[in-house]
């Protein structure tokens, strides 16, 4: 008995962080893109609502929840290019016109979201890798969905196309020492604009996994922080694409954690273990962020070093 | 001197008799106006207990001389607060419900006392004489006999004699929907249990998610809850093959195949005795509580999958609830840690307010508070 509810959990846990964990591989991925050029987009957690109403609302209304990612996408890249263009503007705070795109996108979403709640949209297909075993709880856990996959995948190109491309080494220089890059005549704010528009369009990919596979529903309390959790997430990576992907697969399990042990009947503490990945977004940050150094592998112009 | 106080007494009483009058005659009666204010702790179509809500409000509007605000997605915290405050002092509204169970204490009665003049209809709360103002009042359904049925329901229909509970916060109502549904599953099979997941908040789409795999995955083959939207919960349960029994509002159209039935709520009834109340310048109600007899709450039609004999048994304890004598919490009966909770020979009616404190799972739950 105890041996079948120790692989329940674990099942459960391997199940999560993959489940759970694949918006925070988006965000994070799109939030290490961003803060590679020398930028912290904070309203991500604004631009992932918008992404998971937007793919939600398009999935339902085109049919095809294909439609529906790509529309959350493009509705992240706008509202990236959004705070790209405007954090260009001189004296301009990156970290408060991310909490204000955080209020914006989220009211956006509410706003225009109102008629999505009710209907139910066409949701994203997954790819059912456990045929192989006769344990339906197997089967259940190793459905995985194809933007996992997508999300591996990105986590690897981005390491490669960071070191190994001449973007790659374009967007790190300019986020690392915006003067050099002017020396050698690149500009830096059209390098940044770029890079947060497609950390957008990752978030809001993310949200389109939240409101189109997993939960797989639109509704306002969708996102439970998410979006800035995955800011975290990135410091915690070092801003290292591979280790943001290990990073969300860490968190996804935490996030997992509660529910699995009450089913396997252990009871006590659930508030606690409810909140493990927030105690851990606090403990990464608390452990990363010394006011007296300054990170290793931190881009050198991110607000928070200068 | 005592001339003067006689023609004051007489102007004075004849003064209240005109304005008591008032309210009696009829044709001032037909034209009384009245701002109802509503305030939702989440979206009005959520699928669950705010769409419940709305969708009664929606009945109330419709009442001759009601106008009806409404504003969602108001926080259990001071937001409440401020939110009623605008809704008295912009809208002119004299009766409010706040319809979240946290908005009660302190909220409700904080606001409740500045403004004695409005009433305050507070869904969930319990009113007691003394400790709290005249002009707030709450009302709540029996819906635990709903839940009773959808367990009877489960336990007729469950394969593995494990059912599964998803919970938001282990308040009362919460804790007595548990046990309710689970009394009713272990009046079919007394070795039925229900394991319980609470999620920590009334909305929270992951976890629900999570919570319903994980409790497949476990064993259980029939799912419920008590979170403020069942539509993930449902769709999920749908898609892993297990079966669900509805809380709210209806689902059946969320889960074609898996849903058994469900406990509904009818707020309109409690909602229209409060308007009628205010309008013709009644008392307050303070504590108004009703069930499936009452008209308070109500069930989902039975889904495909629900056999005849299932049916059979739920009618007729169904039939014996609408009588009004039917007793779900009776003694003797154990919490889930061995204690007596309720003694031998003692039955607590539905009305029994030691029903709202409930502070327990009974024997056969499987989780903690």
């Amino acid at each position: 008995m105890a041996e079948s509810e120790l692989s329940i959990f674990l099942l459960a846990l391997l199940a999560g962080a993959i489940r759970v964990g694949t918006p925070f591989l988006f965000v994070s991925l799109g939030e290490c893109l961003t803060e590679k050029g020398g930028r912290i987009n904070l309203g991500l957690e604004g631009i992932l609502v918008t992404g998971a109403m937007t793919g939600y609302a398009v999935s339902y209304l085109s049919g095809s929840p294909w439609l529906g990612v790509l529309a959350a996408g493009l509705s992240g890249l706008a509202l990236g290019l959004v705070h790209g263009v405007i954090c260009s503007l001189p004296r301009v705070n990156d970290i408060a016109f991310g909490i204000a795109l955080i209020l914006f996108g989220t009211g956006l979403a509410f706003f225009l979201g109102k008629d999505f709640i009710q209907p139910s949209a066409p949701m994203l297909p997954s790819i059912p890798l456990g045929f192989w075993s006769d344990d339906t709880r197997v089967r259940s856990a190793l459905n995985v969905n194809v933007l996992f996959f997508i999300g591996v995948a990105l986590a690897f190109v981005l390491h490669w196309g960071l070191r190994g491309t001449r973007w790659g080494l374009v967007l790190r220089l300019v986020g690392d020492h915006q003067d050099s890059a002017q020396a050698l005549g690149y500009r830096a704010a059209g390098v940044r604009i770029l890079a947060t528009g497609v950390g957008g369009f990752l978030a809001g990919v993310g949200g389109a996994y939240l409101s189109l596979y997993y939960p797989g529903s639109w509704n306002e309390g969708l996102s439970s922080g998410q979006g800035l959790m995955a800011v975290a997430l990135v410091i915690f990576a070092r801003w290292q694409p591979i280790n943001c992907l290990w990073a969300a697969l860490l968190f996804g399990a935490a996030g997992a954690v509660g529910p699995a042990l009450q089913a396997i009947g252990i009871g006590w503490g659930y508030y606690l273990f409810n909140a493990i990945p927030y105690v851990l977004t606090l403990a990464v940050m608390v452990i990363t962020c010394r006011p007296d150094r300054t990170l290793s592998g931190a881009p050198g112009e991110l607000s928070l070093n200068r | 001197m005592s001339d003067i106080n006689r023609r004051n007494f007489i102007k004075a009483a004849g003064l209240l008799g005109a304005a008591a009058a008032l309210p009696f005659n009829p044709l001032r009666a037909a034209q009384k106006e009245i701002t109802v204010g509503f305030l939702y702790v989440g979206a009005r179509d959520d699928f669950g207990y705010n769409q419940s809500h709305a969708e009664a409000a929606a009945q109330v509007k419709k009442m001759p001389g009601v106008t009806v605000v409404e504003q969602e997605n108001v926080p259990e915290t001071v937001a409440v607060q401020r939110a009623m405050e605008a809704m008295i002092r912009q809208d002119g509204a004299s009766l409010i419900f706040p319809t979240s169970f946290g908005y009660f204490d302190p909220h409700v009665l904080k606001v409740a006392r500045r403004f004695s003049d409005t009433r305050f209809a507070h869904c969930g709360g319990l009113w007691e004489k003394g400790k709290h103002p005249m002009n707030v009042g709450s009302f709540f359904g029996y819906i635990d006999e709903g839940q009773y049925l959808n367990g009877v329901v489960a336990g007729h229909m469950s394969k593995s004699a494990k059912l599964g509970f998803v919970a938001a916060k282990p308040i009362p109502q919460v804790l007595r929907n548990i046990n309710a549904f689970t009394l009713g599953a272990r009046s079919v099979n007394p070795d039925i249990t229900t394991s319980v997941i609470f999620t920590g908040d009334w909305s929270m789409p992951v976890k629900e998610a999570e919570a319903t795999n994980s409790l497949i995955d476990s064993g259980c083959d029939v799912i419920t809850c008590h979170v403020d939207g069942p539509k993930v919960l449902v769709e999920t349960a749908e898609k892993r093959g297990a079966m669900t029994c509805g809380y709210h509002a209806s689902q059946a159209k969320l889960a074609p195949e898996g849903y058994l039935t469900g406990a509904e709520w009818n707020w309109v009834t409690p909602y229209q005795e409060h308007v009628r109340a205010a309008i013709n310048g009644e008392p307050m109600i303070n504590f108004l509580r009703g069930g499936l007899k009452e008209g308070f709450v109500k069930t989902s039609p039975y889904g495909p999958a629900v056999s005849a004999e299932a049916k059979k048994n739920a009618d007729a304890v169904k039939a014996q609830m609408l009588s009004g004598d039917y007793v779900i919490f009776g003694g003797p009966l154990k919490n889930n840690q061995g204690q007596v909770v309720i003694a031998e020979g003692t039955d607590y009616k539905q009305t029994a307010v030691e029903l709202e404190r409930m502070d327990y799972l009974v024997e056969g739950v499987r989780g903690q508070i």
